[in-house]
């Protein structure tokens, strides 16, 4: 920990996503919903022009497309940004130990199928599988998420399967098992807390990623809908004013340059972070 | 060595059977109406939908058409893309050496740039360079190509006018598809020389800029790191020090012995970022409107062209796994270390 607060690039990683945190927790009073409003996340628009206003002291980041208020929507995205990260993160994570345990400690058939299965998922790109899965089961935001659950996964079962095959042959295990611990209990109080640091650095270090892939499906129109606060979906949404208007060509400047730098320095913060999350509890990394 | 990459070889079918097999499975979602499509050639066959449902049979068991659907594979078959307004074998002819070429065009300074900056960047380890080489590298690892596609396209189209989207501009574009224009490889900058048409070719070259600047920034990153961490690691072995205090000139030893035994992890690392370039274009492809493998199963996507959605994606992914098979032989090639029985 106190080494994580003396690296000044880790530190600015915190930094950053402590802020983050701190806007979405405030996000209520930061940004108020309009009275009546059924869902909070779902942008108030200010009349129905489609080109986007400069920021002015009514609306403090400007407005967007279709009039929705960019500060509003950079707001809640936050919460979003959060929502889909921990999501991902923590049910892949489950998904990995839970299939990746298994496999590494049965062996046998059961490994051989898990792993194959590991194969297959990882044959594809990424953001490819996701977009099909996406499409088929009908964009959203909720099945975006899901959809890249699926896609990340087998990372965190390879590597929880590849440690877990180590540590198993050790003497503590047979130690347990000679005093009669069933499998569950050896698996889950023996063996997974002995290999759970590369676990979390690997989760650390694909945050960003996992931010970025959820981003882009809300970019490409798959993910969170139209007026939803979501910032790869606000991107999307400057993609028909990139050109500026006559005379000034940086005219709608802020319609990309603020959801596309909250995207940047949400992901840079957990980037860094992860780094040096990876530095403190990775022996071979110490110098 | 032969055996491995036989060994390797022999598990192939397994990935692209289990791959097919994912895809299929996703596919259940939809309605037997929606996956008729993808057994159409034409499409006047969609006005008889029902006769399409019957033949194939869509609404028996799952294993059923998946068999049916494998022969149809086999044979070629991969239904009518609506979005590209052509069966999906022939878009695949039409999109793909767009996609080649635009990650050829990127490949090259990747390797480049990534090999030479991260080497220095270990050489001049905490130094201004290195401090430099490392605010690239996470910058580009935290900026969604999107992002940064976008903001290019704002300065150096909307502000310059320089480095339009697309593929090639108007004149071009009625000289390519005109009687006189001799198609030989796909690949336009090529083709244009091979034409012996200056303009063309420039302008060709001017729309892949922009996105081949793209796909460099944003994939150069895991490069610059891994050549740093590798080359890092080689310079704190014994031998270094050895061949330094036999008074070998520093660059010397960079150069002969640390570099060579680095370049392991980089050259397996390097087929592998081909692919990545191949998955990466997928957005790039749909900011700059580059008519690619990436946006025509982006638009396929978004328009529930499921033919168009399996075709690309099975495209991906076969590359993909050819990608990490080379990978592998690769790694077993130029380490002698690793001589997998």
């Amino acid at each position: 920990m106190k080494k994580l607060l003396s690296n000044p690039s880790s530190l600015a990683g915190l930094a950053l996503i402590v802020f983050f945190a701190a806007v979405a927790v405030a996000a209520p009073f930061l940004a108020r919903p309009p009275k009546g409003a059924r869902n909070p996340y779902l942008i108030p628009q200010d009349g129905y022009s489609s080109e986007p206003a400069r920021p002015s002291a009514k609306h403090w980041f400007g407005t967007t497309e279709s009039q929705y208020d960019l500060y509003y929507g950079m707001v809640w995205g936050t919460r979003t940004a959060f929502e889909v990260a921990l999501f991902v993160v923590v049910t892949s994570l489950f998904i990995g130990i839970l299939l990746g345990g298994a496999a590494g400690f049965y062996g046998g058939w059961i490994d051989e199928i898990l792993m194959r299965g590991t194969d297959v998922v990882l044959a594809f790109p990424d953001l490819v599988l996701a977009v099909v899965i996406v499409s088929v089961t009908r964009p959203g935001l909720f099945n975006a998420m899901i959809s890249v659950m699926l896609v990340s996964w087998p990372s965190y079962a390879r590597l929880l399967r590849g440690d877990v095959l180590s540590i198993k042959e050790r003497d503590f295990v047979a130690a347990a098992r000679a005093l009669g611990a069933s499998d569950a209990r050896i698996l889950f109080r023996h063996i997974i807390p002995n290999c759970v640091y590369p676990l979390l650095v690997l989760a650390s270090l694909s945050m960003g990623r996992i931010v970025i892939t959820a981003a882009a499906l809300s970019y490409l129109g798959l993910g969170a809908p139209v007026g939803y606060a979501d910032w790869g979906q606000l991107i999307s949404l400057s993609r028909n004013w990139i050109m500026g208007g006559s005379g000034n060509s940086f005219q709608y400047w802020h319609t990309l340059l603020i959801p596309g730098a909250a995207i940047f320095l949400f992901v840079l913060g957990w980037n860094l972070l992860g780094d040096a999350v990876r530095d403190v509890l990775d022996p071979r990394q110490r110098s | 060595m032969g055996r491995f990459i036989l060994k390797r070889l022999a598990l192939l079918p397994f990935v692209l059977f289990g791959v097919t097999a994912l895809l299929f499975c996703v596919l259940q979602f939809l309605s037997p109406e929606m996956r008729a499509a993808l057994y159409v050639k034409d499409p006047r066959q969609l006005s008889s939908l029902e006769a399409v449902i019957d033949k194939y049979g869509l609404r028996k068991p799952v294993y059923v058409q998946y068999g049916v659907w494998l022969k149809q594979l086999a044979h070629g078959q991969l239904g009518y893309s609506e979005t590209a307004k052509m069966p999906v074998v022939d878009a695949i002819k039409e999109f793909f050496p767009a996609t080649f070429e635009l990650t050829c065009v990127s490949f090259l300074p990747i390797l480049l740039l990534g090999v030479y900056f991260g080497t220095l960047s270990a050489v001049y380890k905490d130094k201004l360079l290195d401090q430099l080489t490392r605010f690239i590298a996470i910058t580009g690892y935290s900026l969604p190509s999107f992002v940064l596609g976008l903001l290019l396209l704002m300065l150096f189209y909307g502000k310059f006018h320089w480095f339009p989207p697309g593929r090639y501009g108007l004149d071009t574009d009625l000289l390519v598809h005109g009687d006189s224009f001799r198609h030989v490889t796909g690949l336009l900058t090529l083709d244009t020389l091979l034409n012996g048409d200056w303009a063309a070719f420039l302008d060709v070259l001017k729309h892949l800029v922009l996105p081949a600047a793209t796909l460099i920034y944003i994939e150069l990153a895991l490069l610059l790191r891994i050549t740093r961490s590798s080359m890092l690691e080689e310079l704190g072995k014994d031998y270094v020090r050895t061949a330094k205090a036999k008074g070998l000139p520093g660059s010397m030893v960079v150069r002969k012995h640390a570099l060579r035994n680095a370049m392991i992890p980089v050259v397996t690392l390097s087929s592998l970022l081909f692919i990545m370039l191949l998955g990466g274009v997928v957005i790039t492809e749909t900011v700059f409107d580059f008519p690619g493998i990436g946006r025509w199963g982006v638009e396929a996507a978004q328009q529930l062209d499921i033919p168009g959605v399996l075709g690309s994606t099975l495209l991906a992914a076969g590359l993909f796994v050819l990608a990490n098979l080379a990978s592998d032989v690769l790694y077993a090639f130029v380490d002698p270390r690793i001589r997998l029985e």
